[in-house]
């Protein structure tokens, strides 16, 4: 299972790569393993959009279960993968690369450090398997 | 009565809640309320509450022994006496999709060809299995708009002339929300044309909900009403008559996003009133925002063909918060029933049904025209149902007609008390269970009224 050093997760099994001040999030590789073939990706934010973390970002569906994808960390929608909803399976093939979901400018910085590293959530992960 | 509970458990349960007896249990509710008279009868046995209900019925006057010209949303038609059969048999009769669906392998292809034949029918690209009746499937459409723009486009445009009991239920379904509803009200002249609704457009518009046959039973042409609509980015949904469809283009061909309809012309009794079937037709695009349960068909391990519930995390049994209705019931029985009807007529047979009920209508509609004092509102084409302005009140006339054995018009008042124009129109169905000879006992009715 892959889980890269330089991002940042969540207990939901979100990532963010803060690059400067502008922050990519997507689905963890555990999570689209947990999820098996993903079949369907709805991003539900627009570009100007102003998400706070814990905001819906967007909805996936696999052949056996649903599951929402919450923003990380709160900021304004400066671009969404407009390509991801007709290529759902790269959920799958692709977590951290072509299947990041939306890029954000953050409002605050802050929000980060309450964020797990890629330590802390190899643990939580482990634990969970 | 069966109880399932004897004394020694119910004074164990009464002891780990620690209340002593039952009457404590309720005494928080007022003595008063506690234990109610029911005044009910002394008990029959199943033979003298037979003749009792039978004595009821008896008092009822039917379609079965009255000429009927009532419309207005359900209608009179001829049923195949093979359709009560096929609903009938045991293994279709059980009313409810069972909870482990894919046993039940005859219920699903039964919905499954359900759902064919009204994307057929409608002209688009899948069908859900169906929701409880008229007014609930076009408020699903509602829903489906508002979930489609996520709450970013919160108005919905609603034609003055949609069924005033799908109004109600829109109402209500939308009661509390975000959405606003336009274009319906009261202050409006409901026969208006669908010409009304271009100025409402804009670009907060969800949605925009016309009926074909309209409640007057008027038919438009609404492909340039969808073109406006699609060009200020709303979706537009149409609420059928389906057995009108035998005869007129399908509203997939000028651009309907969504089709609803009242399925009981095609195979279902009156009834009262119910249960009734809710018709929901959509495009594959919106497929995910549909509500209601939904048939597919696949193969299983052995490659043999076979039936499944599809796209179930739509529904709310999986994501109860975000799917886009609470309601996931749909009429199965009644959609066995209107399958079996189209399948038994065709597209052949439903055109004839559908060409005798327009040219019966338009026989009535002419003949009532020539008569002193009567007037048929006309203006649009229209299928089998036309307002026509009596000489004296619509109570009076429809007293008139019961007393030769017809059940008159709808009465439009009822519908519209503010709209004084409308204080004596009717609004009469035509089916092609009217005889000419029961078309000319109305319009000698009529005239004898006027007379008097």
């Amino acid at each position: 299972m892959n889980i890269p050093i330089e991002l940042k997760y969540t207990e939901n099994d979100e990532w963010i790569k803060v690059e400067g001040n502008v922050g990519t999030v997507g689905l963890t590789d555990y999570a689209q393993e947990q999820l098996s073939d993903v079949v369907f990706v709805e991003i539900l934010l627009a570009v100007g959009d102003t998400p706070a973390k814990g905001d819906s970002c967007a909805t996936v569906e696999s052949v056996k279960a649903a599951a929402d994808i919450y923003m990380p960390a709160s900021g304004k929608v400066i671009a969404i993968n407009e390509g991801l909803p007709g290529a759902p399976e790269t959920v799958n093939s692709s977590p951290y690369g072509d299947a990041w979901m939306v890029k954000i400018e953050l409002s605050d910085p802050a929000e980060l450090g309450t964020l797990l590293d890629a330590a802390a959530y190899t643990a939580k992960v482990t634990k969970e398997e | 009565m069966y109880l399932p509970h004897t004394d020694a458990e119910r004074q164990e349960m009464l002891s780990v809640i620690g209340v002593a007896s039952l009457e404590d249990l309720f005494r928080m509710v007022p003595a008063g309320q506690r234990f109610p008279e029911l005044g009910l009868p002394e008990p029959m046995t199943e033979m003298e509450v037979s003749a009792e209900l039978n004595a009821m019925a008896a008092a009822n006057e039917s379609t079965r022994n009255l000429v009927c010209f009532l419309g207005a949303g359900a209608y009179n038609h001829y049923i195949p006496a093979a359709v009560g059969a096929i609903i009938s048999r045991g293994e279709f009769l059980s009313a409810y999709t069972p909870y482990q669906p894919e046993i039940s392998q005859g219920t699903l292809q039964a919905i499954f060809e359900y759902q064919s034949l009204v994307a057929a029918l409608t002209g688009m690209e899948v069908s859900n299995a169906s929701h409880y009746d008229g007014a609930t499937a076009v408020a699903e459409a509602v829903s489906m708009a508002q979930a489609h723009f996520r709450g970013k486009r919160t108005r919905i445009i609603l034609s003055p002339a949609l069924n005033p009991q799908y109004l109600e239920t829109i109402r209500t379904y939308t009661a509390g929300s975000s959405l606003t509803l336009d274009g319906c009200d009261p202050a409006v002249d409901p026969m208006s044309g669908p010409d009304c609704l271009y100025d409402l457009l804009d670009s907060q518009t969800a949605l925009v909900v016309v009926q074909y046959p309209d409640f007057f039973g008027r038919v438009y042409d609404y492909r340039p009403l969808a073109e406006k609509a699609h060009q200020a980015g709303a979706l537009f949904a149409v609420a059928v008559n389906p057995l009108a469809l035998g005869l007129l283009t399908p509203p997939g061909e000028f651009g309907a996003d969504i089709v609803t309809g009242e399925g009981q012309p095609l195979g279902i009794p009156l009834s009262y009133g119910g249960p009734y079937l809710g018709i929901f037709a959509t495009k594959m695009e919106y497929v995910r925002k549909m509500a209601g349960r939904l048939v597919g068909e696949t193969v299983d391990n052995r490659g043999q063909r076979a039936y499944v519930l599809t796209l179930t995390a739509r529904e709310q049994h999986i994501r109860r918060e975000k799917a886009t209705s609470n309601i996931c019931t749909n009429q199965g029985l009644m959609a066995l029933a209107s399958a079996v009807y189209m399948s038994l007529l065709g597209k052949q047979g439903l055109r004839e049904v559908a060409e005798l009920c327009y040219h019966k209508a338009h026989y009535a509609a002419s003949q009532i025209a020539r008569l002193p004092g009567y007037t048929v509102e006309a203006g649009a084409v229209f299928f089998n149902e036309f307002a026509v302005h009596c000489p004296i009140p619509v109570g009076v006339t429809n007293a008139h007609l019961l007393d030769h054995g017809i059940l008159g018009g709808y009465e439009l008042a009822q519908a519209y008390p503010h709209r004084r124009e409308l204080d004596n129109a009717m609004l009469l169905a035509v089916t092609e269970m009217n005889s000419k000879d029961e078309i000319d006992l109305l319009v000698e009715a009529l005239a004898e009224v006027s007379n008097d």
